[in-house]
């Protein structure tokens, strides 16, 4: 493991969606850091042949069901939320680069 | 009946069914109490001045129940304390709502919380802070805090909460009222807000055992709506409050008393330890040795798994969206940066750096096999015990602002709440002593996987003997 600097939050905060201006990234690497101390604790265990634990109900497996038709939402409901629609969509910025 | 609104569930429910009492009236008296103490508290983020009841005759008919403003009531603003979410309003009810209407019960408002649960002290909410009733200059816990302050003010007669470190139990405890997370599995997640969702569970915050276990039995059972949710038949829990733990095996484990802990703390716990023992029960001293590497687990799991979840406030669906955005990329990271507060973002910045890749082997994946050792753990503990007994949190109530700007040291204040959630096991805070400055101290209970029966026969035992349930704040 290892400690993470202004450069990798700057790439995180992209993967994220969020913009930091300098001083959110001054306060977030340091914070990062001190917590990813912290969490470096874990080396000390060997945990070479543990199977991981995604969840914790044992006999949980894929969920199956009928492939039934049945009403969804009606459209006015799901777009009741939007900030922004257009007849029966979500509007949202251009993103294929226009004339 | 004097004050109603300071009564419990199964209190009122008899008196509605011996002596004609009129629900409204219950209502009517929450309502006023609200309006006397909430500007100090400020644990409601809705007050439904309509919320009436849809159906009668259920297991709470007439009572009036709270829940944590991450849980879907249709038509009724659900924010999750964040900005992002202002004016949301859901187009379904999740299905511990629909079970509660379906069981009588009256939704009368929403309650304040850490932001998307993101906290242990209610101060991440972008509608600030709530108070904790028993000392206004402290927090009430987190991330469930509103409901726990509900409570213990005797704003609310019942509420429901959600846990994925303690965000039940922790709240509850420093509150002095009863908080349960039940099994993972046990209620149907399927209209709460996700936050880590291999954690996250919904459940009871009461002024007794007794209206936990009522609680529980109105919201508990599979839901094809949550694949995760389990198909096994649910109890009558209030069959299970026997006051009796005679024979009962208690562990006690030793890393749980550790250096650090709060002195008050320390001899409360021990101290009820001593009363199961009057009481009958027996005493087993245990070994929980991962106990001290849950929090580093819980700090990649929890966040990696909401930095996944949180992707999908992004401006197009539902709540905020920033203007003036130049594509649909900026939009995104426009609207994300104006909408999530410091604590989500940091938390999504820690879990995308740990899933990212290079470092997904390194924490998430270390993170899910150390949760296997803390799970094997619990697992060779209950062959020489029934249930576990522990501090639910290592101190009272902290001052607000106190751990504000060190969140480090704001997640060791669920140290000892977090390894249940990563083993999936069900525990219960119940109110166990107070501190010499008057404050609140819980003792949590956990037991196997849906032996929730378990918790509410000690639970309820406790109670029965003991009287520190009935203290109230003086507010």
């Amino acid at each position: 493991m290892s400690t993470i600097d202004k450069n990798a939050v700057r790439h995180v905060a992209l993967l994220s969606r969020l913009s930091l201006d300098d001083k959110e990234l001054d306060l977030y690497s340091g914070q990062l850091a001190s917590i990813l101390a912290y969490i470096s604790k874990l080396n000390e265990l060997d945990t070479k042949d543990v199977q991981p634990t995604s969840h914790a109900i044992d006999s949980l497996k894929n969920v199956f069901r009928r492939d039934i038709k049945k009403a969804s939402l009606p459209v006015a409901d799901v777009l009741a939320n939007a900030p922004s629609k257009e007849s029966d969509f979500f509007k949202v910025p251009q993103v294929i680069e226009g004339k | 009946m004097d004050n109603l609104y300071s009564q419990t569930a199964r209190a009122l429910k008899e008196a509605m069914a011996n002596d004609g009492l009129d629900p409204r009236k219950i209502l009517d008296q929450l309502f006023n109490r609200i309006a006397a103490v909430d500007s100090r508290i400020k644990a409601f983020v809705l007050v439904n001045k309509n919320a009436a009841q849809v159906k009668t005759g259920g297991a709470l008919s007439g009572i009036p129940v709270v829940v944590k403003d991450n849980i879907c009531v249709k038509g009724e603003d659900t924010t999750c304390a964040s900005k992002i979410l202002k004016g949301f309003k859901p187009p379904n009810d999740a299905t511990v709502v629909r079970k509660l209407k379906e069981a009588g019960a009256v939704l009368m408002g929403k309650a304040n919380m850490d932001e998307f649960a993101f906290g242990s002290s209610c101060e991440t909410s972008c509608y600030g802070p709530t108070h904790n009733p028993w000392d206004l200059e402290r927090i009430p816990g987190g991330s469930s805090g509103g409901s726990a302050a509900a409570v213990a003010g005797d704003e609310a007669i019942m509420a429901l909460g959600s846990d994925t470190g303690g965000s039940i139990r922790q709240p509850a405890s420093l509150c002095g009222v009863v908080g349960l997370k039940p099994t993972y599995g046990r209620v149907s997640r399927y209209g709460l807000i996700a936050f880590a969702s291999s954690l996250d569970q919904i459940g009871p915050i009461t002024k007794d055992v007794t209206d936990s276990a009522i609680l529980l039995g109105a919201i508990a059972g599979h839901d094809e709506m949550d694949s995760t949710s389990v198909d096994i038949p649910v109890p009558d829990y209030t069959k299970a409050l026997v006051n009796d733990v005679k024979g009962l095996r208690i562990g006690v484990p030793k890393e749980y008393f550790i250096k650090g802990i709060d002195r008050d703390v320390q001899e409360s716990v021990k101290r009820a330890i001593e009363i199961y023992k009057d009481l009958g029960a027996v005493v087993v001293d245990i070994s929980l040795p991962h106990t001290e590497y849950a929090v580093s687990a819980y700090y990649i799991i929890g966040p990696a798994e909401a930095s996944s979840n949180l992707a999908r406030f992004d401006g197009v669906q539902y709540g905020l969206r920033a203007e003036d955005a130049k594509d649909l990329i900026d939009m995104y990271i426009k609207t994300r940066s104006k909408g999530f507060g410091n604590e989500a973002k940091r938390r999504i910045l820690l879990g995308t750096y740990c899933l990212s890749s290079g470092y997904y082997d390194a924490y998430y994946l270390k993170a899910q096999k150390v949760r296997t050792r803390i799970k094997e753990d619990f697992e060779k503990a209950f062959k020489a015990c029934d249930c576990i007994a522990t501090p639910t949190t290592p101190t009272p109530a902290f001052k607000i602002g106190e751990k504000a700007n060190d969140p480090l040291s704001m997640y060791l204040s669920d140290i000892f709440t977090i390894p249940a959630n990563l083993a999936g096991l069900p525990g219960i805070s119940i109110p166990c002593g107070f501190s010499s400055g008057n404050l609140p101290i819980g003792l949590q209970i956990i037991a196997k996987p849906f032996a929730e029966e378990t918790i509410f026969r000690a639970a309820y035992t406790f109670e029965q003997n003991t009287d520190f349930h009935k203290k109230r704040p003086a507010l």
